[in-house]
């Protein structure tokens, strides 16, 4: 292990133990948002795990968060905590897979729509079924889970990602999507089976992103269809990891939490406005970040290392 | 007819592009350690011929054996695993890596039983065959044109191939780069490695080919040894105003 890794760990160790005691200090205010902290964080980090090397675009975030959610809404009061979760994270993963294997044939920006539109199905599936089988419209959220059982639950699943991201750079899965992303066809003539490692890491983020919901769902006392596939959690884990930078694993992040903070200050301040202003956001953040923070952090230090670079002696 | 002799034999192969058809009944045997010439004027289908071989397209009708068995229809990467591989007319290497990464890209998943540490030695022994020693941690994009080249060839070695397809990996050298060029060939021919060599330089195609086929509008038009092939009348007659008149 080099000094680098060595001091990465400890600073991460440091974090990890101090953002475990945010529940005990913090008050509801606060603690609400250290929730949505960590549940951005989470989703686009994830989101990042796929996107980021392949460049494939996907909208269907919501789809995903939204099957965690309701899993837990229609089991959360017949099974124990724990198997609903696991049960949550199995749908996620099937329809992950399941979606992954029909589409991610799908070049470009058909990709995009097809997963937009998959997140509207599922949305419309829901309430076909609520409807005409259950009878419901919505459904109320009875789960003994306080809200600090749900950072604590988030900030696992944080370091889980994070770990699971970390492995899967270094393995040969996240080797070969580095070379998908670059070039498709040399991926399958170096012998990638490109389908199997697109549908696999997309498959692990999709799974990631409906636990998620899954434990972000007890927050909500009623949940219906339009609350728990809403279309714009896609667009905000797309922007966060976008500003941040997907093509690193730490990249999102960097986007998430000042987003989340900014999101929280003007959705409180223009609720009426809010849309617009985000859009206007997500075109800025394209326009002068294509490569997010993290690139801009990159080029800097790129650029640091040029200026001090000791002068070869001719 | 098929032997075992043959590493790869190509039976009526047809390939259109809407009304255009590029590969037309195109048969063709290549012997194990061979330099086999694929030679035609521009837009005769060489490259779709070779990447119908490869699996980067579907044939419309015919067979392609692998030392025997159909490879028609299969996955690119399955037909890389079982021992072919190639270089793009267009070079494509992995712009956003170093060249030591894009040389392990072709080792990795087509050789899983390698270890980590015969991997890296195997990557510098690569660099070396190719001329890019020393190189290995420069990223691919800061390559001059020969040594993107010589990267995809690397990448294309590196996957232990009995059969290599080159398109036109000669073009656009210089007289010196392409007597290196040729003896490069020349070597992977000594390795026992089998190459199709598709190429309009007829310098490379004379020192290099044992035997050729010939195609012009999708059709094969002539096969045989080179020297023979190259005056038949029929091929001087395809190429007309085109590379033979300067070869
Ligand atoms: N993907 C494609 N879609 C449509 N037409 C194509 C495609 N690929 C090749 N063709 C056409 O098929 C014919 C054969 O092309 P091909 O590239 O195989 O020729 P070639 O012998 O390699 O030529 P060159 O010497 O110029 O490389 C050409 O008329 C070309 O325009
Ligand atoms: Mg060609």
């Amino acid at each position: 292990m080099t000094l680098r890794t060595t001091t990465l760990g400890a600073i991460a160790l440091a974090a990890i133990v101090l953002l475990a005691f945010v529940p005990r200090l913090a008050n509801p205010y606060y603690l609400a948002l250290a929730i949505s902290l960590l549940q951005y964080t989470v989703l686009a980090t994830a989101w990042g795990m796929f996107s980021g090397p392949t460049r494939y675009v996907s909208l269907a975030t919501t789809a995903f968060f939204g099957v965690g959610a309701y899993t837990v809404a229609v089991l959360g009061e017949v099974l124990p905590w724990p198997v609903v979760l696991v049960v949550a994270a199995s749908l996620g993963a099937i329809l992950a897979a399941v979606v992954g294997l029909s589409t991610l044939r799908l070049s470009g920006v058909y990709f995009v729509i097809f997963t937009f539109g998959l997140a509207e199905l599922v949305r419309q599936l829901v309430v076909w079924f609520e409807v005409n089988k259950s009878r419901v419209l919505g459904r109320y959220v009875f789960v003994n889970v306080t809200q600090s059982d749900i950072y604590w639950q988030l900030l696992i699943l944080a370091i889980a990602v994070f770990l699971i991201g970390w492995l899967v750079a270094r393995s040969r899965l996240g080797f070969a999507l580095r070379i998908i992303g670059e070039d498709e066809t040399v991926a399958t003539h170096c012998g990638i089976n490109t389908t199997i490692a697109k549908v696999a890491l997309f498959t692990i983020s999709a799974t990631i992103m409906t636990i998620v919901g899954a434990i972000m769902a007890p927050r909500w006392t009623y949940i219906e269809p339009s609350i728990a596939f809403n279309a714009m959690i896609s667009f905000q884990v797309l922007i966060m990891a976008l500003l941040g930078g997907a093509h690193r694993l730490w990249g999102p992040i960097l986007g998430a939490v000042p987003l989340v903070i900014l999101f929280e200050l003007l959705s409180a301040r223009f609720p009426n406005t809010f849309t617009i202003i985000l859009g206007c956001i997500f075109l800025l953040i394209v326009y002068l970040l294509p490569r997010g923070v993290a690139g801009l952090l990159e080029s800097g230090k790129a650029r640091w290392g040029e200026t001090f670079k000791p002068r070869a002696v001719a | 007819m098929s032997g075992p002799q043959h590493i790869l034999d190509v039976e009526k192969l047809r390939r259109a592009f809407g009304g255009l058809v590029a590969v037309n009944d195109l048969s063709f045997s290549v012997a194990s350690g061979e330099v086999l010439g694929l030679l035609g004027p521009n837009g005769s289908g060489k490259t779709t011929a070779l990447n119908l071989m490869s699996g980067l397209l579907r044939s419309d009708a015919g067979a392609i054996r692998l030392n025997g068995h159909d490879i028609s229809g299969l996955p690119a990467f399955k037909i890389a695993r079982l021992g072919l591989t190639r270089t793009f007319q267009l070079v494509r290497v992995l712009d956003g890596m170093d060249c030591r990464d894009n040389i392990r890209a072709g080792i990795v998943f087509n050789k899983p039983q390698v270890r980590a540490a015969g991997i890296e030695s195997d990557i510098t022994a690569l660099l070396d065959r190719v001329g890019l020693a020393g190189q290995g941690n420069r990223p691919a994009a800061d390559l001059t044109y020969i040594d993107r080249k010589r990267l995809e060839l690397a990448r294309a070695l590196a996957a232990g191939p009995q059969l290599l397809l080159l398109d036109e990996w000669l073009a656009g050298l210089n007289p010196s780069e392409l007597t290196i060029g040729i003896d490069l060939i020349r070597s992977l021919k000594d390795d026992g490695i089998t190459v199709v060599l598709v190429e309009h330089v007829m310098a490379a195609v004379r020192a290099l080919c044992d035997r050729c086929v010939v195609m012009s509008s999708g059709r094969k038009i002539a096969e045989g040894a080179t020297s023979d092939v190259l005056s038949n009348p029929v091929v001087v007659e395809a190429y007309l105003g085109g590379v033979a008149a300067h070869a």
